[in-house]
């Protein structure tokens, strides 16, 4: 199997916290870490090249140089080949521009890499939150798409995928090649070993610039390329006006939430 | 794409046996105010397979028009079919804007669709809006988790695209005798050009549906429940108010509740009319999937917990001492 993994750089969303003053975002010191959902998926196509020890992963990002190190955990724990696209060019790219760029750094790769038989993406990055990027590309390249797996397996072909849905799961069949989108698991990605953490600091990370791609059509990356623009940002107001109800018992508490929950017709 | 029309269209997403979701429902009461400022009319988009009584719940609940797509193919949702169904729509009426449901199905199909259209799409919103200075729609999302809210704007592109979380919007009255202009469209898919085939349905536990998104009350617990047998005071509680059970990814993770109940950035997003948190502290993955519930009673022994600053109801004790008083008042208001 021959599968291609798309990770994002993003910040550990976890550890952000609020300037009070300014009402912004604080990044500073936030530390840098490859999309959680990105890793499951590399651990989805990690444990299908544990069925199939032929397979080869090639994980891809783009991003500032700096992703070069999300890439570099990425190859030491499953991950055969990196490539970052990197460019000033694509800076303010939304994500319809983002998938494109993705895509066509897709297509160019596959002309030394071989045509990737399944394409994994995160559900979504953590910063945005968008989930689009996986679809795009799929769209882009004129793939089938199979969104919120939690489990894949490949044969014949054939990638089986185990995907959630409102009720449960159900089980996809796709034919290859095909773009699948990983939401959690219910196992953790593995970790890297010394050895593998080793290699992985010496490995070389590919790198594309918009040059590499000769039929990238300019218009369409960028901030130029981004049909979305950012009107502005804020934070979101905290709720005021909350009643705290702390009685000298658990009991005379339960008893006076209940009237006021009676008294404002909650309940 | 130029708008051919000033309306605006609402994605009337089916359920297998041709209902509709409730959140196309919803998304018709937050889109009539955009359509009567954008000066257009308030479109209901139909696909699905036998979908008559959708298409009545549409009317009832406020669209003008309804386009139906109605055909076997369509009876399960998947991909190809629906993103070739609605971009043969939109490329044939060229509305002005679509509002999509943001559930598992909504959030496949817009970005698919959007691309299609070259235009934008903005996920997951929680907040719209029509832009003075513009006229765009103006969405409003949480993004770095629910750290930051951005406002984005679509002002160049048509149809300009967005999903909407279910439970943000309160659907309006049913007006059963409203009439609507129904237009049916015939258009249909090959079985070859479906590239996905459902092999299986997979149940988590045998008859145990979890309709977070659908809740009109949900009772959640967090690590604070202590072990799998701490969810039955949960679950009493949730059992005489007619609840779903939720709960947090530390419960999740423990292994004492399916991750089917899982509420936040990584499992559900639920905006019921009433979230009991218990035993959870708040943290902002797990606030991301329930801010936008209209009532938060939270339940909490630290009085410094951060799920305290989204509550309505700051309730400082421990719930195993709290909940059975409160679940035995409430069973005998009812009785
Ligand atoms: C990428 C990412 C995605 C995530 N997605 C999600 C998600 O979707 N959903 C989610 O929930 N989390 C998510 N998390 C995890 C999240 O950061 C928190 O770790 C998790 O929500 C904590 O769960 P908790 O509140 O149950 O546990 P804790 O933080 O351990 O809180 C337990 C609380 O219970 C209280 N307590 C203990 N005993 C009692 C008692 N007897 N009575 C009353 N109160 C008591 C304690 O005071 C404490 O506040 C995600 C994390 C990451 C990094
Ligand atoms: N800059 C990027 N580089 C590589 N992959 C990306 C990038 N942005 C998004 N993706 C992929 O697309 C998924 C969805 O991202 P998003 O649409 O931004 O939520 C991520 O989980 C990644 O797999």
């Amino acid at each position: 199997m021959n599968m291609l993994v798309c990770i994002k750089q993003v910040p550990d969303t976890t550890e952000i916290r609020i300037d009070p003053v300014k009402n912004t975002l604080i990044r500073d010191g936030v530390p840098s870490i490859v999309n959680p959902f990105d890793a499951y998926a590399l651990e989805i196509a990690a444990r299908i090249k544990d069925t199939d020890p032929s397979s080869r992963i090639v994980v891809l990002s783009m991003g500032p140089e700096q992703a070069k190190n999300a890439l570099k955990e990425c190859l030491a724990v499953g991950g055969d080949k990196a490539y970052l696209v990197t460019d000033r060019c694509f800076g303010g790219s939304d994500t319809l521009a983002t998938s494109y760029i993705l895509s066509s750094a897709i297509k160019n790769l596959e002309k030394t890499e071989g045509k990737f038989d399944i394409i994994f993406c995160g559900k979504q990055a953590i910063d945005g939150d968008t989930a689009q990027v996986g679809p795009e590309i799929a769209e882009h390249l004129d793939l089938p798409q199979v969104t919120y797996a939690v489990e894949a397996s490949a044969a014949d072909g054939k990638v089986k995928v185990k995907k959630e849905v409102e009720e449960g799961f159900e089980l996809i069949g796709v034919n290859m090649p095909c773009v699948v989108t990983v939401t959690k698991p219910s196992f953790d990605p593995r970790y890297p070993t010394i050895k593998s953490k080793m290699a992985a600091n010496r490995a070389e990370i590919g790198v594309i610039i918009c040059d590499d791609m000769p039929d990238i059509d300019r218009e369409r990356i960028g901030l130029k390329g981004s049909p979305t623009k950012v009107k502005k940002t804020f934070t979101p107001p905290v709720k005021s006006g909350g009643v705290k109800i702390h009685e000298d018992s658990n009991e005379a508490t339960a008893k006076k939430l209940f009237a006021m929950l009676v008294a404002d017709g909650i309940i | 794409m130029e708008a051919k029309t000033k309306d605006l269209w609402v994605f009337i997403e089916t359920n297998d046996n041709g209902t509709a979701k409730n959140v196309g429902l919803e998304l018709l009461a937050a889109g009539r105010a955009l359509a009567e400022k954008q000066g257009g009319k308030l479109v209901g988009i139909v696909i699905g397979s036998a979908v008559d009584e959708s298409v009545k719940a549409a009317t009832a609940y406020g669209a003008d028009t309804v386009i139906v797509v109605d055909g076997k193919e369509y009876e399960h949702y998947t991909t190809d079919a629906y993103c070739k169904a609605f971009y043969t729509l939109v490329e044939k009426y060229a509305p002005t804007s679509i509002l999509i449901g943001a559930t598992n199905n909504g959030r496949d199909l817009g970005p698919r669709l959007s691309c299609r259209l070259k235009t934008g799409l903005t996920a997951d919103c929680t907040q719209l809006a029509i832009d003075e200075e513009s006229g765009n729609v103006a969405w409003t999302r949480p993004a770095f988790g629910g750290n930051l809210m951005a406002t984005i704007l679509c002002p160049d592109n048509r149809p300009q695209i967005g999903t909407v979380r279910p439970g943000v919007f309160k659907k309006a009255a049913a007006d059963e005798a409203r009439k609507s202009e129904v237009i049916k469209e015939d258009i249909h898919v090959d079985a070859a050009e479906i590239r996905t085939a459902l092999l299986e349905v997979i149940h988590e536990a045998a008859g145990e549906l979890v309709d977070l998104e659908g809740a009109e009350i949900i009772v959640s617990g967090g690590r604070g429940v202590g072990g799998p047998e701490g969810f039955k005071p949960i679950r009493e509680l949730a059992e005489v108010l007619g609840a779903t059970v939720g709960a947090s990814r530390a419960a999740v993770d423990a292994g004492w509740i399916g991750h089917s109940h899982q509420v936040g950035q990584t499992g559900k997003t639920v905006g019921p009319k009433l979230y009991i948190a218990c035993g959870i502290s708040g943290a902002i993955q797990h606030v991301a999937g329930m801010s936008s519930s209209k009532t938060i009673i939270a339940i909490n022994k630290d009085e410094t917990a951060p799920i305290f600053n989204v509550a309505d109801y700051a309730i400082v004790g421990d719930l195993f001492e709290i909940l059975p008083v409160l679940t035995a008042e409430i069973k005998k208001l009812k009785a």
